[in-house]
């Protein structure tokens, strides 16, 4: 019995298994062996270096920029996008004023605020991008246009050709392009909290600072960590790249001011023919990566409140 | 219910790490998918050589081709195909020419895998990296192509049809000419001369008409440059001549053979400090360090500002904005002479191929690949692709007979007064990050926004320049 019980479930998980391995453990295995050799990612032909590649990455000092850029990136992007998506899902849910029959309800207007907040999610990475490279533009754009306008004719910034202002100009295009998302996770989860403790609450004369910190969020924890995690993944992944590279100076600049990690993997492969040392940049992503995520889960533990 | 108890959590992590540790040794088998391959030589029987046929080219061989699908679309390439097929009826519904913009993403598994196509334009952002390419042996010598008579004259080789420095930009050291560079490309100062000539000028010769020709601009309201500081390696086009001007160009061969204080050079200074001028009096557009290259041009065509440094590819790129001014008469200026003891005349300008065609070594059907650059070299297809694009190409002439848009014409005009004065920095193709990142959004890009003086960018641009000397992993080359 107990055989056919494993050789049951086995039967069942081969196949998910096989494709698991194939598909996403092989491509990190050989990821790691490639960061070993001197590969040029155009020819079949390459031999193994030993750390050579890390060895170098120390004396980088494009690798630290990009490194520092994509911690600050890490750190940054998620307290930001999550405090205003927490913020408007509550203001949007929970922050109207008391109308006569609903216990809870949002400000004036928040159905329609709910679909404009979403609206971004829907455009593609790149056209946020561009929207926002044309806004920036120091000659035409809407922002300096908008300074102008009102009679600042002195504040007239370069934006991405600052490189005090680039990253940040980069990071508030990934903000707004994200927090939309948030808005309506957390306002689903939201909507799952029982409205008899806002009720309560109400009765003992909270106010809405004290909701939302002492029932809303602890309620909502783990949506906003489950939030957070995959925010961090996005600041050090794909999007942060997207955005650098459509958005920046260079790119990558001015002065490597926005240098991130999966910038620095591409062009390391695509543009300089050294795959095998980009494949070491992308395994210090991968440490940096686990890193982060083994941070927030030890620092988000807490105990599970049923309701 | 069964008990779960003898297979908890525990169990299973511990068996999915021992399928991680099995796939181990899979590894080695598995990478073969990524890096592997390779094998034989798989390769067409070469056909008979005949005097229309000089490169043995196999009359029913297919052929695949895959054009980069950018500045110059791929029209000009399809017909030279139908050209291809025409000239060998049995090929016909074998030629296969794919375009795209991804270049080293579609083509890189090709190469990896040992079965890339037979001719490829290695052209646009995702550019292939020459040196690596040749270095690790990955592209056919197009010396057959040259030594085969020309389509137009059998008496001519294809070598002597060509205009002067395209075969040597195509070698890397020895040799053998591992690319063939079709379009041709000037660099310079590009402006408008009903702009100029609002305010009751030329194109001023002297860098002292410069500066005033930009103090009278600015009185109204006009910027003197403008340049896309998003991607400031577009500052080069017009410097690196002037450079080579003010010293000559044994000071540009020595910046390109990355020689210890190549960029130390007076005549490096003299041009910068030049540059930085133009800043520091305010000339140049405002906002010009956060614009890239479209926004910058069309600022410029909009006549916001006088000058822009740029290549012969803008008057195609800019058509619409420039076409909104019916008057606005496209032309390049040559670098201004700064005094009179430049080493080299007025009218030195930078002129070079662009579009690098290459012939994959493992292609199938090397001979065809060639005989399609061949066909391409011809005076019908040159005039086709002159005609469509509006830029020169690679064969010497092609232009009688037809008539140019102002842009082209005055670039032809140009490189007629440069002469022999034509300079070809390198530095481009054999050091991209480099020049690109390093030089250009590094230091150029800095001085220009005024966050660096000329003598800090040149000390940074020298270090950056021995770094890259002292790279083992780059591969260095010389001229």
């Amino acid at each position: 019995m107990k055989h056919g019980k494993y050789r049951f479930i086995a039967g069942f998980l081969v196949l998910p298994l096989a494709i698991y391995a194939i598909f996403v453990i092989s491509p990190f295995l050989q990821a790691i062996y490639y960061s070993f050799t001197d590969w040029t990612g155009l020819s079949p032909d390459l031999k193994v270096v030993g750390f050579d590649n890390y060895a170098r990455l120390f004396q980088d000092e494009v690798f630290w920029a990009a490194v520092g850029n994509s911690v600050t990136l890490l750190l940054l992007l998620p307290v930001v996008t999550l405090s205003l998506g927490l913020f408007f899902a509550f203001m949007l849910n929970v922050g109207g004023r008391r109308r006569k029959k609903a216990v809870i309800g949002g400000v004036r207007g928040s159905s329609t605020y709910k679909i404009l907040y979403f609206f971004p999610q829907v455009l593609s990475v790149p056209i946020v991008a561009l929207l926002f490279q044309f806004a920036y533009n120091p000659e035409s754009g809407a922002l300096n246009a908008f300074f102008k306008a009102i009679g600042l004719d002195g504040v007239q910034p370069d934006w991405l050709g600052d490189p005090q202002l680039a990253l940040w100009c980069v990071m508030a295009a990934m903000v707004w392009a994200n927090v939309g998302f948030y808005v309506v996770l957390f306002s689903a989860g939201m909507s799952s909290i029982p409205k008899d403790f806002y009720e309560a609450a109400l009765l003992d004369g909270a106010n809405r600072f004290n909701t939302f910190f002492r029932i809303t969020l602890p309620l909502l924890w783990d949506t906003v960590q489950t939030g957070w995690i995959y925010m961090g993944i996005l600041a050090l992944d794909v999007s942060a790249f997207a955005f650098v590279q459509i958005m920046s100076v260079g790119p990558g600049g001015p002065d490597y001011s926005t240098e991130v990690l999966p910038l620095y993997v591409y062009q390391k492969t695509f543009r300089d023919g050294q795959a095998g040392y980009a494949t070491a940049i992308g395994v210090s992503l991968l440490i940096v990566t686990l890193i982060f995520s083994g941070i927030v889960m030890r620092l988000g533990r807490r105990e599970r409140l049923e309701f | 219910m069964g008990s779960t108890s003898e297979f908890n959590r525990r169990d299973l992590v511990k068996r999915a790490a021992a399928l991680g540790i099995v796939a181990v040794p899979a590894m080695s088998v598995l990478s073969a998918c990524a890096s592997g391959g390779g094998g034989a030589e798989d390769k067409v029987e070469k056909g008979t050589k005949s005097a229309k046929n000089p490169l043995a080219v196999n009359e029913s061989a297919g052929l695949d081709v895959v054009i980069f699908d950018g500045g110059f679309g791929d029209k000009y390439a399809k017909d030279a195909q139908a050209l291809y097929v025409k000239a060998f009826p049995k090929a016909d519904g074998k030629v296969k020419l794919s375009s795209t913009q991804k270049i080293q993403s579609t083509l890189q598994p090709r190469f990896n895998g040992g079965n890339p196509p037979d001719l490829v334009d290695n052209s646009g952002a995702e550019q292939m990296d020459f040196g690596t390419l040749v270095a690790k042996d990955q592209l056919t010598d197009l010396t057959p192509l040259l030594d085969a008579p020309s389509v137009d004259d059998p008496n001519k080789k294809v070598r002597d049809t060509l205009r002067p420095g395209v075969v040597e930009m195509g070698q890397f050291g020895g040799k053998e000419t591992w690319i063939l560079y079709y379009a041709y490309t000037v660099y310079g100062v590009w402006y408008s001369r009903s702009n100029l000539q609002k305010l009751d000028a030329e194109y001023p010769e002297t860098w002292d008409d410069m500066l005033a020709l930009c103090a009278k601009a600015k009185k109204k309201g006009v910027a003197g440059w403008t340049y896309p500081g998003k991607y400031p390696y577009y500052l080069p086009f017009s410097l690196y001549p002037f450079i080579a001007k003010i010293g000559g160009e044994e000071v540009l061969k020595k910046i390109d053979n990355l020689e210890p204080n190549a960029w130390k050079d007076p005549a490096v200074k003299a041009a910068f400090e030049a540059y930085y001028e133009l800043y520091r009096k305010g000339y140049v557009l405002k906002g010009s360090p956060g614009l890239d290259h479209l926004q910058s041009q069309k600022a410029w065509a909009e006549g916001k500002a006088l000058f822009i440094p740029n290549g012969s590819w803008v008057e195609n790129e800019s058509a619409k904005q420039i076409a909104k001014n019916p008057h606005f008469d496209l032309a390049v200026g040559a670098p201004s002479s700064l005094s009179s003891s430049d080493k080299m005349p007025y009218g030195t300008i930078w002129a070079s191929g662009g579009e690098p065609y290459i012939v994959p070594r493992k292609a199938r059907n090397a001979e065809g690949g060639m005989e399609l650059l061949r066909i391409m070299l011809s005076k019908q297809s040159a005039q086709n692709f002159i005609k469509q694009v509006s830029s020169l190409t690679s064969l010497n002439g092609g232009t009688e007979g037809l008539k140019l848009p102002p842009g082209l014409a005055s670039a032809q005009a140009a490189l007629q007064k440069a002469g022999q004065n034509i300079v070809n920095p390198r530095l481009q193709d054999w050091y991209v990050a480099l020049q690109k990142e390093r030089i250009g959004v590094g230091a150029l890009g800095e001085m220009m926004a005024g966050r660096m003086t000329p003598d800090e960018a040149i000390t940074k641009i020298q270090k950056y320049a021995d770094e890259t000397r002292d790279d083992s992993s780059v591969k260095k080359y010389k001229r």
